[in-house]
């Protein structure tokens, strides 16, 4: 049934929270290696689906396949172990702990010793900038040391697949653009990426492929510029009947 | 690894300096006050694992002192068992209770306030049933019988008592070393940071803290067993009352949690202070009491992390304001 190239395949996966269907019947297939990304409005599901996929919730509907296998509601931490590792878009540092002591956690998951743990975290944190703030508390980093720091964790891990929600949220023109390279350099070392992101203008130089999620429905997906001129995409975002108007101001222009 | 070395070190001039202190004096009242000093480190020491360590904030620790002081009580009366296996047998039966206890609590996802509160009536519940079930003698308690010899774990001076707590002391600062540099102890503390974040890096937050109640329950329980051996009596007020539990985990707040020296810092630095209201203040009862809390409050207020805490701590006039 599943292709071999799809690292992580989402059937019809479905959540009702209440009377809101927060996720309704999405599919996808992210393909190994790829550097994909997940699009749409403010509460769209998009958060949802990541805790869905990764095991903090449980689907009500749908199944959801990592390397052909079955994993769907399975805990989190189970699924660190089978690599798949995911990071939160309200930064969840260990406020206590130093950068290195922060990053080691995620270290610990392939190494019991401490002291190889905190040399990876060593290592990690030069991948993602952080090597010169490594013993600062986690709590006196900047907004953007945050966000590098809940990187550094999910990818010490070591994970095949890593979900990040919204890293460059929160950050800075100068600080987005410092960030990307570091998203794209981990794609590069193979890992395979998906992320959520709101901004453009990263989704448009990093991913190969998007899916627009709105109202908790997947309404479509392609090229970063495909996806951008998709009439259902621009008013979802926008409102509706904003694609004909502009349609028309286009052509009478 | 240089922090382990560290850790080991200290932890070493701590035991080879206090194990000195009875070759030095054999005042029954200086030796009986560095036993109980060392007997309140223990405590809060044992509740530091858990509460410091884990976060999980227990106010039953009575719980595993009253199982370990009426299991080692019970095998010499009831089962002829010699004390120095007893004593390591009713650290293990402590250790179940925790991990009883801390299962049932984590399988429910309890945490704070009501995870304190579910130890609590525990704590209550074995006090209840002991009053009343005759193999713990009920309201009369048990009392050992007075046997004098070193086999028999109850030594003629108090110097063997304070050699013996000083073992468990070092025990109880072994496995809290243990914990500042291990993966279990960096996942107990990821945990006890932010138990979301640790599940997504693959922290198991139900086992890493079940681990740390049998830990932290055996510990407790060979407190127990050693007040037993030295009171040569137990009764249910005494094993399973609150007392117990709030001197472990005052004891460990007002020294710093989550820290090798805090707990035995804080137990010390209380231990003399109560000693010496009760000495200053006899004559009036209850002003000691008063005297305690007020400066309770005030290290809490002042010092929210602790004495440990001192070392790092800077007024607020000397900060820059940034």
């Amino acid at each position: 049934m599943t292709k071999p190239q799809a690292l992580l395949q989402v059937q019809g996966v479905s959540r009702a929270f209440g009377g809101l269907k927060a996720v309704q019947d999405v599919s996808l297939s992210v393909p190994e290696g790829s550097l994909t990304a997940l699009i749409g409005p403010n509460g769209a599901g998009k958060t949802t689906l990541f805790a869905l996929l990764s095991g903090f919730l449980k689907p009500d509907t749908g199944r959801v396949i990592l390397q052909g296998q079955d994993i769907t509601g399975q805990a989190p931490h189970l699924n660190a172990k089978l690599g798949m590792t995911r990071t939160f878009q309200i930064v969840q540092p260990f406020a206590a702990q130093t950068v290195r002591e922060n990053i080691a956690v995620g270290a610990h998951l392939h190494t019991a010793s401490r002291t190889q743990a905190l040399a990876m975290a060593a290592l990690v944190a030069e991948r993602v900038g952080l090597a010169d703030q490594l013993d600062k508390l986690a709590s006196d980093l900047t907004v953007a040391g945050r966000k590098r720091l809940e990187l550094a964790r999910a990818l010490a891990t070591q994970p095949k697949l890593l979900l990040l929600d919204e890293v460059l949220a929160g950050l800075n023109p100068q600080e987005i653009a410092d960030m990307i390279p570091v998203v794209r350099s981990i794609a590069a070392s193979g890992v395979t990426v998906l992320m959520i992101e709101h901004v453009m203008q990263a989704v448009m130089s990093l991913a190969e492929h998007v899916w627009v999620l709105a109202q908790g429905q997947l309404i479509a997906q392609g090229s970063p510029s495909e996806v951008t001129r998709h009439p259902q995409v621009i008013e979802a975002y926008l409102g509706h009947g904003t694609a004909a108007r502009l349609r028309q101001a286009e052509l009478s222009a | 690894m240089t922090q382990l070395r560290k850790d080991i070190f200290s932890i070493a001039l701590f035991v080879w300096t206090v194990a000195a202190i009875p070759f030095f004096t054999h005042s029954g009242v200086v030796l009986n006050f560095v036993m109980m000093a060392l007997f309140a480190c223990l405590i809060a020491q044992a509740w530091n694992v858990l509460g410091g360590f884990g976060g999980q904030f227990s106010f039953g620790h009575a719980l595993f002192f009253g199982t370990g002081a009426y299991f080692q009580a019970i095998a010499q009366l009831s089962w002829g068992w010699n004390p120095w296996l007893a004593m390591p047998a009713a650290m293990v039966m402590a250790a179940l209770v925790g991990a009883w206890v801390g299962a049932l609590s984590f399988r429910y996802g309890l945490k704070g306030s009501y995870f304190a509160l579910v130890t609590l009536a525990f704590a209550e519940v074995f006090r209840i049933v002991s009053l009343s079930v005759p193999f713990t003698g009920a309201g009369v308690g048990l009392m050992l019988p007075l046997k004098e010899s070193v086999g028999n774990m109850q030594f003629g001076s108090r110097s063997g008592f304070v050699w013996l707590i000083l073992g468990l002391v070092t025990l109880a600062l072994c496995v809290t070393a243990y914990l500042r540099n291990s993966r279990f102890g960096a996942y107990l503390q990821a945990v006890r940071d932010n138990e979301d974040a640790a599940r997504a890096v693959g922290v198991n937050p139900f086992h890493v803290k079940t681990w740390a109640t049998v830990l932290s329950g055996g510990l407790m329980g060979s407190a127990g067993a050693f007040y037993v051996q030295v009171f040569q009596y137990i009764d249910p007020g005494i094993g399973f009352g609150s007392h117990t539990s709030v001197e472990a985990l005052v004891g460990a707040i007002v020294g710093g949690l989550g820290t090798l020296w805090g707990p035995v810092l804080g137990a010390l630095a209380l231990h003399l202070l109560a000693d010496l209201t009760r000495n200053l203040f006899g004559q009036m009862p209850g002003i000691n009491m008063i005297i305690y809390g007020v400066v309770l409050i005030v290290i809490v207020m002042f010092l929210p992390r602790g004495i440990a805490g001192l070392s790092t701590y800077t007024p607020k006039s000397w900060r820059r304001n940034d």
